[in-house]
């Protein structure tokens, strides 16, 4: 069982990720933060392999990855 | 559950102040990761440049210190001279190393100082609002080449990684990108091989990353690294160039 957290005080929104998950699990979140981004959020968390790619991506080192 | 990927301990718990979708953040992350791989954080010292990292040191948690625009090349020969034993970073933005302080960034290259310069390279000087840089490619628009950059008005883009690779002096000189997890990992290889190279055999090193600037292309950040791959990499192509 593997997920990935999305620490919300680090995202931006950019996005960069959503493109990099080979099952296309990420994406805008409904929640806005504290700068007034809305950060992104995973859905499908069972079907996460913990690849590491959205984390490698992630400009602002925002995402943990556990397996 | 263990975390395989985290938030690298190098970096400090300030958000940085880079634009959402901005790849500075992602190199300023690798030399965070690099140095906690090498073991060097406590010791590491990293020169924020006059341009969107002018707070670098908010964000890391190296001691860092600034220069004038374009002169990190000439502060970070004194301070590298009278400290040898201290590993030093020059991070500069294609502004401020490749026209501003191209003259510094050369001669510091041909005499082989001992440090390493790791230049982002998005083809806009960023913080001042996105005028053409050298860099630029031609017909890009910019704030100062609103009809697209005309190389006979503004000059032919300047490649610094091949120019510095046609020294003598410089140990390690590379361009990457960092567009996609595989460029970002060969990028990440190449800070390590740089910073490794300064530490134990000394000299001169020079990774050259290829960086996004969505505010100023005025582009959404999800659309840079198909961007960047078709047309910047095309002016610009990655790889090893010396060492």
């Amino acid at each position: 069982m593997a997920k990935v957290v999305i620490d919300p005080v680090y995202c931006k929104g950019c996005g960069l990720c959503f493109a990099v998950c080979p099952k296309g699990l990420l994406k805008t979140g409904d929640k806005v933060n504290a700068k007034g981004y809305a950060y992104a959020m995973q859905e499908n968390e069972e079907q996460c392999t913990a690849c590491k790619l959205c984390a490698i991506m992630c400009p602002d080192a925002a995402i943990t990855v556990y397996k | 559950m263990e975390s395989v990927y985290q938030r690298s301990k190098a970096l400090s718990a300030a958000s940085t102040s880079f634009c959402p979708g901005c790849m500075h953040s992602t190199a300023v992350k690798l030399i965070c990761e690099v140095s906690e791989e090498l073991g060097i954080q406590d010791d590491l010292v990293i020169m924020a440049p006059i341009g969107c990292a002018v707070y670098l040191g908010v964000f890391v948690q190296f001691d860092s210190f600034g220069a004038p625009h374009g002169r990190p090349a000439a502060t970070g020969t004194g301070f590298k001279r009278s400290n040898p034993d201290v590993p030093l970073i020059l991070y500069q933005g294609d502004g401020d190393c490749a026209s501003i302080g191209i003259a510094e960034t050369l001669h510091a290259a041909n005499r082989g100082e001992g440090f390493t310069v790791i230049m982002i390279n998005n083809q806009v000087y960023g913080m001042t609002g996105g005028q053409a840089a050298p860099t630029t490619l031609p017909g890009q628009k910019t704030t100062t080449s609103q009809y697209g950059k005309i190389t006979e008005d503004m000059g032919d883009v300047i490649k610094l990684a091949e120019i510095i690779a046609s020294f003598n002096a410089p140990k390690y000189v590379t361009r990457q990108s960092l567009h996609t997890p595989k460029n970002i990992l060969a990028a990440k290889k190449a800070i390590k091989k740089a910073l490794e190279i300064q530490i134990n055999e000394g000299g001169y090193s020079y990774v050259e990353l290829m960086s996004s600037c969505p505010t100023n292309w005025k582009m959404d950040p999800k659309d840079t690294p198909k961007y960047m791959e078709e047309v910047v990499l095309k002016e610009f192509p990655v790889g090893d160039l010396k060492g």
